[in-house]
């Protein structure tokens, strides 16, 4: 499973990855400052430092978890695409990401979600995404995510002063295909709300069960509907014999 | 136009309006999207539409699933004039779902699509096929009114036949369906605040749907017995009072317990807007109506058992609101106010449903007592 890394240390904000992008995909216009249906990746200025935001491309994907129809999916080679034919716009997946990178057509009256996808179709081609290739300083590196992990570690290792000692989508949200690395001031930007563990299990462990459920409450129901109805006719049986007459109905 | 001015009244004059105003957000909707017509962005992609009409139009018709359970599974045959206007309330509150849903879909034309691409690992695939599911037996178990309506004797007797298996598909639906829609807030743990966040929630969901289902039985009853100048069940309404007050207690107790356990309790102090909007919900919705509801001098007082349960019905719409805007604006910091064209199209909605219960319980025998499986239609009213 391929994935990127971004060295915040190494990254001077030349701005080639965001123009390589933007030719990629033939975006409109010039790049902005936040992420938009047009900006599928930014540069974040803070302290001299920079910051890549984009998709952060998760092992177990959220949106694509919560797509209704499927519209959303992790290939092999680890990017997480979108398909605009399958959407059908309820924007679960948009609530779900706990990065908040989706982005959505809120103006068009046939909307699409737009994020970054990890150019997927350079993938399948055996090529780097646009953005790595772009990148002369090592700063946006392409490889196979394991390789890039002990890449990270080693940076870090070789830097300490530089470098705070984390992996940013090492663990959060179970584990990402984009990593970055960099200076203190960069990674203590991240939001802290990010959960560590993987978030489609925390639907899937609900969802899992309805097959039991429903088998156990339809049974319990008819078994008690059983019981009561037998109960009633056996009343009426009984103030019956009892030569009472007018039972109840 | 004497004759025609005879039938204005102040509450048509109303509903009138809001079907004027929500058509002519229908229409921005369509030629301006979301928008265009919403205050929904990236950071609230769900807001009114969602909140209300979806969340709060389902829980709201958990009266048809509930009285029915009582009256046909349970035996509870004393419930049995409950249950007909419980249904028909589902009914109409599913239909206008599905209108809610067209609004807030961005591609409402591929509203099917779940039917066939299908992710078994969303909480909105299921939400889709419960939708869809349990309109289709609402329908069914509707029909009966039209077909007595009709005097289609075979119909009639046919529709009284599967009364039973519905009502337990009825229930299995609902229990899914009401617990899915908490379902769906299980996978931000980061972004819902603790206040509402919990593993729990699809519990939680359900059996607040079971109290806010019997409290709208009591609303109907009332309203339609002053609308229709009909006596009323203050019995019946009594006891599903006692029963609402009983699964109050039970949702507090599993609500707060949960709360001690992971925490969350301490997230009330110092007052925030989070703790405010918490105590708002949970006391309207839930410690003032049960106490209300198990207080017997209150429910001697039939004008009293239709407050508890007009607090009951506006506490739970607090918490639904709470779940989808308010848990996610304390976290971001920033606040989502909807737009007037997403309230006209709501109050639009609610207008079409009573207007819809109201000619539906006029021309049909929904107030007439069901007569069980074995019994002849009854014959329909005035």
């Amino acid at each position: 499973m391929y994935g990127l890394l971004f060295d915040a240390s190494r990254c001077v904000g030349c701005e080639a990855c965001l123009d390589a992008c933007r030719a990629e995909f033939e975006l409109p216009g010039t790049h902005g400052k936040k992420l938009s249906t047009t900006d599928y990746t930014v540069l974040e200025e803070l302290d001299e430092s920079y910051l890549r935001r984009m998709c952060m491309h998760c092992i177990e994907p959220s949106c694509a978890s919560a797509c209704p129809v499927g519209a959303l999916h992790k290939t092999p080679e680890g990017p997480v695409v979108y398909e605009y034919e399958k959407c059908i716009g309820c924007r679960y997946c948009i609530v779900a990401c706990p990065f908040g990178i989706p982005r959505y057509e809120w103006d068009s009256t046939t909307p699409r979600v737009q994020k970054c996808q990890l150019c997927s179709h350079r993938l399948v081609e055996g090529r780097p995404t646009a953005c790595a290739e772009a990148c002369e300083f090592d700063a946006t590196v392409f490889g196979d995510r394991t390789e890039l992990l002990a890449e990270a570690w080693k940076r870090i290792a070789e830097d300490p002063d530089t470098y705070a000692p984390r992996v940013y989508g090492a663990e959060e949200a179970g584990g990402t295909s984009v990593l970055i690395i960099g200076p203190p001031e960069i990674m203590n930007a991240f939001d802290v709300n990010i959960p560590r563990e993987s978030l489609p299990q925390k639907t899937w462990v609900v969802l899992s069960q309805i097959p039991t459920a429903v088998g156990a409450a339809g049974a319990g129901m008819l078994a008690v509907n059983w019981i009561i109805r037998r109960r009633i006719a056996l009343a009426k049986q009984r103030t019956e014999s009892n030569g009472e007459g007018g039972a109840e109905s | 136009m004497n004759r025609f001015l005879r039938h204005v009244t102040v509450w048509r004059l109303i509903g009138f309006l809001c079907v004027l105003a929500g058509g002519y957000a229908t229409l921005i909707r369509i030629t301006q999207g979301l928008g265009g017509s919403t205050n929904l962005n990236d950071t609230f992609p769900w807001g009114l539409w969602v909140g209300f009409d979806v969340l709060c139009g389902v829980g709201l018709a958990a009266g048809g699933f509930t009285v029915s359970a009582l009256v046909y599974v349970l035996g509870i045959e004393k419930y049995r004039p409950l249950a007909r206007p419980a249904v028909l309330t589902a009914f109409i509150g599913y239909v206008l779902v599905v209108g809610g849903l067209l609004f807030d879909l961005g591609h409402p034309f591929r509203i099917w699509h779940p039917i066939i691409m299908w992710n078994p690992h969303s909480v909105m695939f299921e939400v889709a096929w419960c939708v869809t599911l349990y309109t289709i037996v609402l329908a069914a178990e509707a029909s009966v009114l039209v077909f007595e309506k009709l005097q289609w004797r075979r119909s009639t007797r046919f529709a009284h036949r599967l009364t039973f298996p519905l009502t337990i598909l009825a229930v299995l639906l609902s229990m899914l369906h009401q617990s899915s829609l908490g379902s769906l807030f299980l996978i931000v743990p980061g972004r819902l605040h603790e206040l509402w966040y919990t593993p729990l929630l699809p519990l939680l969901f359900f059996i607040s749907a079971v109290a806010v289902g019997l409290s709208m039985a009591i609303l109907e009853s009332n309203l339609s017995a002053k609308t229709f100048n009909r006596a009323l069940e203050s019995d019946l309404l009594r006891s599903v009072g006692r029963i609402a007050a009983a699964v109050m207690a039970i949702y507090l107790a599993v609500r707060l317990l949960d709360m001690t356990r992971t925490g969350a309790l301490a997230a009330l102090w110092p007052v925030s807007r989070a703790s405010v909007f918490f105590l708002v919900e949970i006391s309207a919705g839930f410690v003032i109506p049960m106490l209300l509801f198990a207080w017997p001098r209150v429910r001697q007082n039939t004008q009293w058992l239709y407050h508890a349960a007009q607090l009951a019905v506006l506490g739970f719409i607090i918490n639904r609101l709470n779940v989808t805007v308010t848990g996610f604006e304390v976290v971001r910091g920033e606040t989502y106010t909807p737009a007037w064209t997403e309230i006209a199209v709501s109050l639009m909605l609610v207008t079409i449903g009573v207007t819809a219960f109201y000619l539906a319980a006029r021309y049909l025998p929904v107030f007439e007592s069901d007569p069980g499986e074995e019994g002849e239609p009854a014959m329909s009213g005035p």
